[in-house]
């Protein structure tokens, strides 16, 4: 009982403690207060009515009785502080007030003043409730280095004062664009790992679905839904992405029938309600265009000239060499590989994308589908040179016998 | 509580932002009451560093860091939170021709 509650509302009673308590680490100590003494009255005393408000407030007293003992804090200090905690104690009951508190967890940890990759560790340990180990692990980043990020990131929210708030009206587009970066830069690393032996690290991909899910149920913006039905888009296609030895296979060559069909189902209904609202932008386009993928029964039956056009809307929105290069390659299915050949040299010619591997890879896909064989095979070696990634490098190597 | 918005420019555009308009904008944050002190700064040319090593008084000419920005002003503010900080600092003028470091004033440990 203790245990899945922890699993299920630890986060929650974390988010609630941070703001009465003001402060991340005794928050958590409260937590973990809290949760030993229901491991030893709640078998002997029964399951409170809600054992959530229990936790809570078990976590206060245990916090407020700490500081009294804390011999460094004269009675001036935990005069203030009690009072604080009385005051702001008042408001903590109310189910909105609770649901906020996970929010403002979010935006915290997502703080546009703490260097990202801490607020991508501070997010996994603190929203998601991944340990250390458990972040260092999927980032390929030792440990300790790991831990001293998320101690400066704390460190960096006390003394620099950032709030526990949830952010006004006017500054929330901005503010919910730097979580959502959070949010799909970890669920890229692990759909398409920067580095190292696998194809796909499923676990991170994992909780990124369930940031993305927790942000929508809580605020349910345009683009945050349009990140999740991306997400899920991508996610239906995990199995048919490797072959059974662990080779990436491209989305054209991929066997249809294993894509995940209940989750494109639940992406193309969210990308439908995404589009729907004010404010949707490049997530909410990136996701459109991966449901009309979802939607062919093959590649060559894809709706291509619709996938040129959502580059082009995506282009308006967020002008990139990268989003110019996929709108070449969508050309060239529709028009065919010499037109976008032509997009995808003037785009190398402005050395725009000189060190970007999937534009050579792009180029010499294009070029061995042209018959430029010899060509293709400087750029398949151009794009195997700039690779880090192990299957990748195999997916190249085997083009490139092909064209030799 | 009080936070230090450092103002940084690059040498040719010390002068970029005129006078008049950062001397509207101070008096506009001090009537907000945000406001306790700014300045801006001379030159980093005249600038003398000044150590105290063993007892001995060591004095060089300028700060020796090889950056193209220069300390170029402060503004010393009350702000609630960060976030606030970081809005006061979006109105300092400068901030559109150089950059703004907004750092969080220490009380001394008495």
């Amino acid at each position: 009982m203790v245990d899945a509650l922890y699993v299920s509302d630890s986060r929650r009673v974390l988010a609630t403690l941070i703001r009465l308590l003001g402060d991340f680490d005794a928050a958590e100590e409260a937590l973990h207060d809290a949760f030993r003494a229901a491991l030893e009255q709640w078998p002997r005393e029964g399951v409170p009515a809600n054992p959530r408000a229990w936790l809570v407030s078990t976590g206060r007293f245990k916090a407020i009785d700490a500081k009294r003992r804390g011999a460094r804090f004269d009675a001036f200090d935990e005069d203030v502080h009690a009072k604080r905690l009385v005051v702001e104690g008042v408001a903590w009951e109310d189910g909105e007030a609770v649901e906020d508190d996970r929010l403002r967890l979010i935006f915290t940890c997502c703080h546009p003043a703490l260097a990202p990759d801490a607020q991508v560790a501070l997010t996994l340990r603190e929203v998601c409730g991944l340990s250390t180990e458990e972040i260092a692990r999927a980032f390929l980043t030792p440990a300790p280095t790991l831990a001293q990020r998320i101690v400066r990131a704390k460190a960096k929210i006390r003394d620099a004062r950032i709030p526990y708030h949830v952010p006004a009206p006017a500054e929330l587009p901005e503010r919910l664009d730097a979580v959502l970066r959070v949010i799909y830069l970890v669920f890229n690393e692990g759909y398409a790992p920067s580095s190292g032996t696998a194809v796909t690290r499923h676990d991170l991909s994992g909780e990124a679905i369930r940031l993305g899910r927790l942000l929508v149920a809580l605020l349910p913006e345009a683009e945050a839904i349009g990140l999740l039905a991306l997400m899920l888009l991508h996610e239906s296609r995990r199995a048919a992405r490797t072959s059974p030895s662990g080779d990436l296979v491209l989305l054209e060559e991929q066997d249809r029938s294993q894509w995940d069909r209940a989750l494109v189902a639940e992406g193309q209904a969210l990308v439908e309600r995404a589009l729907s609202r004010p404010r949707f932008g490049v997530y909410a386009i990136q996701a459109a265009i991966s449901a009309v993928h979802a939607e062919a029964p093959s590649a060559a039956a894809t709706d291509w000239a619709q996938i040129v056009g959502l580059y082009d809307a995506l282009a308006r929105r967020d002008p990139s060499p990268v989003i110019e290069l996929n709108r070449a390659v969508a050309v060239a299915m529709r028009d065919g590989p010499a037109a976008g050949l032509a997009i995808v040299e003037a785009i190398l010619a402005r050395g725009d994308l000189a060190d970007y591997r999937q534009a050579h890879a792009a180029r010499a896909e294009l070029c061995r589908r042209a018959g430029r064989t010899a060509e293709a095979r400087v750029s398949f070696e151009r794009a195997l040179a700039l690779t880090r990634q192990e299957p990748e490098r195999r997916w190249i190597e085997q083009r490139l016998r092909s064209v030799s | 509580m009080k936070y230090l918005c450092l103002v940084y420019l690059e040498d040719r555009k010390l002068h970029a932002v005129p006078d008049h308009e950062c001397a509207a904008s101070g008096a506009k944050l001090r009537a907000d009451g945000m406001l306790l002190v700014a300045e801006a700064l001379q030159p980093v040319e005249t600038a003398t560093t000044v150590r105290v090593r063993n007892g001995r008084l060591s004095v060089t000419d300028g700060p020796f860091a090889e950056t193209k920005e220069q300390l170029a002003g402060f503004y010393l503010i009350e702000a609630r939170d960060l976030n606030e900080a970081i809005q006061v600092a979006s109105r300092i003028p400068p901030a559109r021709e150089g950059s703004v470091e907004v750092r969080p004033v220490r009380e001394l440990v008495p």
